[in-house]
Order: C-alpha cells, then structure tokens, then sequence
C-alpha cells in the first residue's frame, strides 16, 4: 500500500478518534447536566459554566492547534491530530518523535516517507502515554476512599489538604515563569504576563464585587489570559 | 439502586479501557494496512528516550490531579489529555465560579462539565484548524502571533493564580516562595514541570500541616 503522511486512510483513522473522543465528552456533559439540575443547581449556573468553559478554552485549544501545525511538518496531520486529541500534549508528543526519529537517524526537517519509521513514532508515541490511561481505573477507588477518610476524621484538615493540592499545583507553574529571568530583561517577559494577567483578574474581581456585575464571571479568566496574550505581543518586540 | 457517583465510577472504567483499545488501535492498523512493522530495537531505543520520564510523570499526574477533578473529570481529562493546559484550570475555574467544592457532588458535577466542554470545544477547534489548516497556518505561525502563544502559562496561571492566592495568602506563601527560589536556582527544571507539580503540593501541605497544628488556619 502506498504510504504518506497524509493518506486518506490515516485521516479515516483520525475522524474515528475524534468521534470518539467526542462521544465521550458528550455522554458525560449530559450526564453530569442532568444530574446538576437534580441536585437544584439552576439552568443559568449550569449554562453559565458550559459557556465560560467554553470561551477560556478557546486560545489553549488555538495553542493545542499550533503543535498540530508543529508536528504536521514532520508527521502529516492525521497523526498529530490523533495525538493532540487523546492524551496529547505538544510537551510530550514533540519529544516523542524527535526520539523515535534519532534512534532511525532520521531528520525533523521534511516529511516521513518510510511507513515502518511513521509506524514506529506511532508506536512510541502510544505506549510512552499509556500509565495516564491504564492508572487512573486502578488507582481511583483507593484515592477517593482515601481522601474520605481524611475528610471524615477532620473535614477542616480535608478542606486544607484540597486546597493545599491546588495551591501546589498553580504554585509550580508560577515558580516556572521565573525560570528565564538569568537571561536578562527578555527573561521577564513571562513574569509581566503574569502580573498583567493577574492584574486584569484583580480589576474584573473588583468591578464584580463593586459594581455587581455577575456577568462578568463568565468572562473573567478569558478577559485576564487573552489581555495578557495581547499584552505578550506587545512587549515582546519592544524588549527583545 | 446505585448512586450518580457509583454509575459514574462505572460508565468510567468502561469508555476509559475502550479510549485504551482506541489507543492501541492506531498504531495497529497502521502497521496492518501499510503491512509495515518497525523493528524492535528502533522502538526500544526511541521509547527509552522518553518512557521513563513521561511513564513517571503520568504516575505523578494521576495520583495529583485525580482528587483535584473528581470521578468524572478524571476519566474524561485523562483520555483527552492536555491536563495542565486546559483541563485543570478549566475545572478548578468553574468550581471556583459556582462556589462548590470538588468533594461534594455539585463540585464532581461542575467539574465534569467544564472538562467535558473544554473537550469539545479543544476537539472542534482542531478540526476547523486541520480543515483550514492552508489558511491558518500564516496567521497562527506568524512571528508577531508567537510571544501570545509563547506566553500562554503565565496568562493563564497569572488569573487562576491570583483567585486562589488571595482566598489563602497564608497557605500560598511557603509553596510559592520555595517554587521561586527552586526554578531561579535550577532554570532547566522549567522542562519537567510536570515532575515538581507533587512537590509544590507536598511544600503545600507541610506548611498548611504545621500552621493548621498551630491554629494559624
């Protein structure tokens, strides 16, 4: 069979995953939609997450597009496509290839052409994400009976220990910005987003509370991360 | 009768061992229908390159983020992947907007509905960019567009961060201070962010430990 990176065959195979994937997103909305209205939460609470949710996940999602655009150089689209639709991350699958591709002694810079090395990058591509599959239907029942206990013998302590799991989460991703300030004012750029962003979360918090504009909430977290996106392009070609 | 939790645990397990036939599926068919079969030792040699890191890092993220995102968030987020880009902060954003907590059932339920909508949302802009991809790809490689895209963890953590920062300045400090002062010293970890996401929690929970004993909580 006549092999390229973009045969129709590997877009059929892409189309299916994304069926998939959809499917399953759908059948949990539903379920989860349903079961919000049972519990008393209002059809405008409800609606007002599944539109802000939907607006914040517009420019990550557009981000998620550009590694497509980043692999497909390499890969075709079908593949990156599969990839960044299950379990992907540009932050994995790009080292993936590259690696596949070293142990071939094949270049990054044009197109596969071999089926067996596109064969094998799917390969690796596959199995280095399987433990984010495979764990989570093992490990859940003992996490959540866990977390249980803990907030049954102390319900405070389980409050910080949640909390405290948040925290330790956004805390690594802001102590990461700070990782390029060695290489001098360009460095700062990633810190002045951050400031800007969350300055602009701080104002739409105030003009909530002050102002009582609750309607701002749905747009808040993508008024903060798209002003500061701006803000980035602004400043990068002054300071660089 | 089983409760909307136990059936979700359940509808879980099921579309989670499917997404991993779906998976393996893949490389399968492309393999059967190119009749192509890498060698072993190719495989080898580029999974050693990346397993051990990310088998590590996909331990780590499961055991963190699974009482972060609930039942069905976990199963739907660790099958559509992108965890730290989009799932968890648009999960941790709608809990924070309706004002629930992750271990009550209006929080599993919001928190399944951001993931679930984030989801569709990410899956139906890749499909309108794969479609248009001759046009968009000018605009959304351009040089000008770059730092937006560049920057898009700070632009994001920047907003989520301030929200829970300011409702638990006390608990933020230690964390913060040691994430700082850790990525300042040792710039290169900024690569495997993914592996330092449980120490800021064990930093997190030490401090919140010691000041909870003391009643500063």
């Amino acid at each position: 069979m006549q092999f390229h990176v973009n045969d129709t065959f590997l877009y059929l195979l892409a189309i299916g995953v994304v069926i998939f994937v959809m499917a399953q997103s759908i059948f949990f909305l539903v379920r989860a939609y349903r079961r919000g209205a049972e519990l008393g939460i209002s059809s405008a609470d409800l609606k007002k997450t599944v539109k802000a949710t939907a607006i914040f996940t517009i420019a990550p999602a557009i981000s998620i597009l550009l590694g497509v655009i980043t692999l497909s150089k390499f890969l075709g689209i079908p593949l990156p496509w599969i990839r960044m639709s299950v379990i992907g991350a540009i932050t994995y699958e790009l080292p993936a290839a590259t690696s596949t591709a070293n142990a071939l002694g094949l270049s990054l810079s044009e197109s596969i052409k071999e089926p067996t090395a596109y064969a094998a990058i799917a390969w690796v591509m596959t199995l280095g994400i399987l433990p984010s599959i495979i764990l989570p239907p093992l490990l859940m029942k003992k996490i959540n009976s866990g977390m249980m206990k803990m907030k049954g013998k102390d319900s405070k302590w389980g409050d910080i220990f949640m909390t405290s799991m948040f925290l330790g989460m956004i805390s690594a991703f802001l102590g990461m910005v700070f990782a390029d300030v060695r290489s001098g004012l360009k460095g700062f750029i990633p810190i002045f987003v951050l400031f800007v962003s969350a300055g602009l979360m701080a104002v739409c918090g105030m003009l909530i509370k002050k102002l009582k504009w609750q309607w701002l909430e749905t747009y808040a977290m993508s008024i903060s991360m798209v002003g500061a996106m701006i803000f980035a392009v602004i400043i990068t070609p002054i300071i660089v | 009768m089983k409760t909307y939790m136990e059936k979700t645990y359940q509808y879980g397990k099921l579309w989670i061992w499917t997404a991993l036939i779906v998976v393996l599926l893949v490389p399968v068919l492309i393999c059967l229908y190119y009749d192509a079969w890498p060698e072993g030792t190719a495989l080898l040699k580029g999974l050693l390159g990346v397993a051990p890191i990310y088998w590590t890092v996909g331990c780590i993220e499961v055991i963190t983020y699974t009482p972060m995102l609930g039942t069905g968030g976990t199963f739907l987020a660790f099958v559509t992947g992108n965890l730290t880009s989009i799932k968890a902060p648009a999960a941790l954003n709608a809990m924070e907007n309706a004002g629930v907590k992750i271990d009550s059932e209006e929080g599993e339920v919001i928190s399944t509905i951001a993931i679930a909508t984030s989801t569709i949302v990410t899956t139906m802009i890749i499909v309108i960019g794969v479609c248009a991809l001759s046009y968009l790809t000018p605009i959304l490689d351009s040089p000008i567009l770059a730092p937006a895209f560049d920057n898009i963890l700070p632009a994001l953590f920047g907003g989520l961060g301030i929200v829970y920062i300011s409702k638990n300045w006390k608990l933020s400090i230690a964390p913060l201070v040691c994430m700082i002062a850790l990525f300042l010293a040792v710039p290169s970890l900024a690569s495997s962010v993914g592996v330092l996401v449980p120490v800021g929690v064990l930093i997190t929970l030490g401090a919140g430990r010691i000041m909870y004993k003391k009643g500063m909580l």
